[in-house]
């Protein structure tokens, strides 16, 4: 077996390396291996950087069960109709041809006492430091009357692939004038914009192929990312098409029927046609198998990513609690960027150079017009504290918001050629 | 006149600061700039009738948006910082005077800038009187005192570490590919190290708009921008 065989050829190995790097290693394993279980904007980052810079002395493998990664971020201009389906597919033939051993599986179990990893398909992969970077998962229960069974009668498209397809269709078979609901979800949770971003996706789609449809939103949170910037675009570019119910007026009192197709909200119940149940989230399911989350998410330490629960496991991006940073695929890069520094220096001795994120957030809510938000962040022994900011301002003219959203394209392509090379 | 009004201001003032040699009096005087024009006159045309040639023409500088005149082909560098919000007024001038790449990496402008601080306010001076609703007329303007902004030698000697530089480079090819390619945010690799430098001094310094650089500059020290100029100087693209 596989397990049997590299801990006898570690054993052997173990001698030469200790000369090399006399200060780690403490464990005896041979080549230091590093495992990653998620292939997003944390974890494809986390395994290519460690790889790359570690130059081989590093065994890196990357579990992730899909074999197109579709990233959630410009998932919603899919929607629009501004990107094709393709454009936000990646695969991971460039990651695997830069050393990483890549396997198309799901991680099923964690014996941290053991360092190992469980796969569906039955193998068993050892690890000296575990990277988890699950993305998000839903919490059961969190709108009344939906669950994921019933997620092709009123889709989440929160994690991009066949949901976004899916939401898509939907909006194309929707009849004339008919209504669009959005269940918006309680913070904290995935891509803070992302639900309104898609607001005015789905607006500007009516706007184009249904001009007398409407939408509702029912959003239990008092106000919402960049909602300054959106309600101002909404207003001009879709007047009177969305109906933002927010916590005051009983947004968060909300349950659906996926059967009758009906969404009540503080009583009172509403036809649609088309639902889009955005839930409660939670840490990707394996950091929970894992041991390593405290209620929803996996708290982490600022200075490295590691979790509060165990030295040896990280927890990257959307899952970790880990301070101010907002649950984003930037943020997860960032995140994996400081990670990889810090796990590379354990398992090798290279040099550790101090923590620092960042995160920036760009929006489209019509045509040419781009906003964002951005943030740096430093570690301090308490969190990710967020150092300065800036975001868009209301009134900009639109030669700005135009450049904006070309800016979003090349950051597009700069961050996916970042994660998958 | 408003100009020949300030010839007294500036006696006294350019009496009080004699001493200073990075800092000059607060006002120009535009006869003199007429004459540093000529720095300028062989690409450039202000005045009556004036056209663009191979530079714009300057008639109606101040107050407005860089790169938004009709007719001239200005570089990608210009339209990218009048977009971001960069408007002609003294003080933008000023620093844009001193060293264009301050301002536009890749401004085709031939020229390494004006030294002398009493020079680019002389000019300054001299290019007002073609502005016809210029916004800093009078130019009694708190903020123009002809300072030095060119970085420090010091600051433009240090040797970067590129090890830390590819460290630190993490958090710029989120946005900006490692690999040189431009999809819409520009190619920082293999930049000569001073442009990278004062460029990204420029942004720490709010002299440049963008403000997701600023806020990335901002925090950025003297030898982790040394150390970054480093780096991205020597990657080859791929």
């Amino acid at each position: 077996m596989t397990l049997n065989r590299r801990t006898f050829l570690g054993t052997t190995a173990a001698a030469a390396t200790t000369l090399a790097a006399p200060t780690v290693l403490a464990q005896g394993a041979g080549k230091p291996r590093v495992v990653v279980i998620g292939g997003g904007a944390g974890g494809a980052t986390a395994a290519r950087y460690i790889a790359k810079d570690s130059d081989g002395a590093i065994d890196v493998t990357l579990v992730e069960p899909t074999r197109t990664y579709f990233t959630c971020f410009f998932s919603n201009l899919y929607l629009g109709g501004f990107k094709e389906f393709s454009d936000i597919g990646h695969t991971y033939g460039t990651i695997a041809a830069s050393g990483v051993n890549v396997i198309h599986d799901w991680a099923v179990d964690v014996d941290r006492d053991a360092k190992t990893v469980t796969l569906a398909g039955g193998s068993t992969l050892p690890y000296d430091k575990l990277i988890l970077s699950p993305g998000i998962d839903f919490v059961d229960g969190a709108v009344e009357g939906w669950s994921i069974e019933a997620q092709n009668a009123m889709p989440h498209a929160y994690k991009a692939g066949s949901q976004s397809e899916l939401l898509r269709a939907q909006l194309e078979a929707m009849p004339e004038g008919g209504t669009f609901a959005m269940v918006a979800p309680p913070n904290p949770y995935r891509c803070p914009p992302g639900p309104y971003e898609r607001v005015s996706m789905v607006a500007h789609f009516m706007k184009e192929n249904n001009p007398t449809a409407k939408i509702i939103v029912a959003d239990p949170k008092p106000k919402f990312s960049k909602m300054a910037l959106f309600q101002e675009g909404w207003n001009k570019h879709y007047p009177g098409v969305v109906d933002w119910i927010g916590e005051e007026f009983g947004g968060g009192n909300v349950s659906v029927d996926t059967a009758n197709m009906t969404v009540t909200i503080d009583g009172e119940e509403t036809s649609v046609d088309v639902c889009n149940v955005i839930p409660a989230q939670k840490a990707g399911r394996i950091a929970d198998m894992a041991g390593v989350t405290d209620g929803n998410w996996a708290p982490v330490n600022a200075a490295d990513m590691s979790t509060k629960a165990d030295a040896d496991v990280y927890v990257l991006g959307d899952a970790a609690a880990q301070g101010d940073m907002p649950k984003s695929g930037f943020a997860a890069n960032s995140q994996a960027k400081v990670c990889a520094n810090a796990v590379r220096g354990a398992l090798t001795g290279s040099k550790v150079f101090p923590a620092k994120f960042s995160n920036t957030c760009w929006s489209l809510i019509a045509t040419d017009d781009g906003v964002k938000v951005g943030a740096t962040y430093e570690a301090t022994e308490e969190k990710i504290a967020k150092v300065d900011g800036f975001i868009s301002e209301t009134g900009e003219d639109s030669a700005l918001r135009k450049a904006t959203y070309e800016e979003s394209e090349g950051w597009y392509t700069g961050i996916t050629t970042d994660m998958f090379g | 006149m408003t100009v020949g009004f300030r010839a007294l201001p500036f006696a006294l003032a350019s009496g009080l600061l004699a001493c200073a040699t990075s800092v000059a009096a607060e006002e120009g005087d535009p006869e003199a700039g007429k004459e540093v024009f000529a720095y300028c006159s062989g690409c450039h045309e202000v005045g009556k009738g004036a056209e663009h040639g191979i530079g714009p023409h300057l008639n109606g500088l101040f107050g407005r948006q860089a790169a938004t005149q009709e007719g001239f082909p200005y570089s990608e560098s210009f339209k990218r910082a009048g977009t971001g919000g960069l408007e002609w007024h003294a003080e933008t001038l000023d620093v844009f005077l001193e060293n264009p790449t301050a301002i536009a990496s890749g401004t085709r402008m031939s020229f390494d800038g004006l030294e002398d601080p009493q020079e680019r306010l002389d000019l300054i001076a001299y290019l007002r009187r073609f502005s016809d609703n210029p916004r800093d007329i009078p130019e009694a303007d708190p903020t123009i005192q002809g300072m030095d902004h060119d970085l420090d030698s010091e600051i433009l000697a240090l040797v970067g570490d590129p090890e830390y530089g590819e460290y630190l480079s993490g958090e710029c090819v989120s946005c900006h590919q490692a690999g040189g390619a431009n999809d819409g945010i520009p190619s920082i690799v293999l930049w000569p190290e001073e442009d990278f430098v004062v460029a990204m001094h420029a942004y720490k310094n709010k002299q440049r708009n963008h403000p997701v650089m600023q806020m990335v500059a901002g925090r950025l020290g003297d030898e982790e921008i040394a150390a970054l100029a480093a780096y991205f100087g020597q990657l080859t693209t791929e």
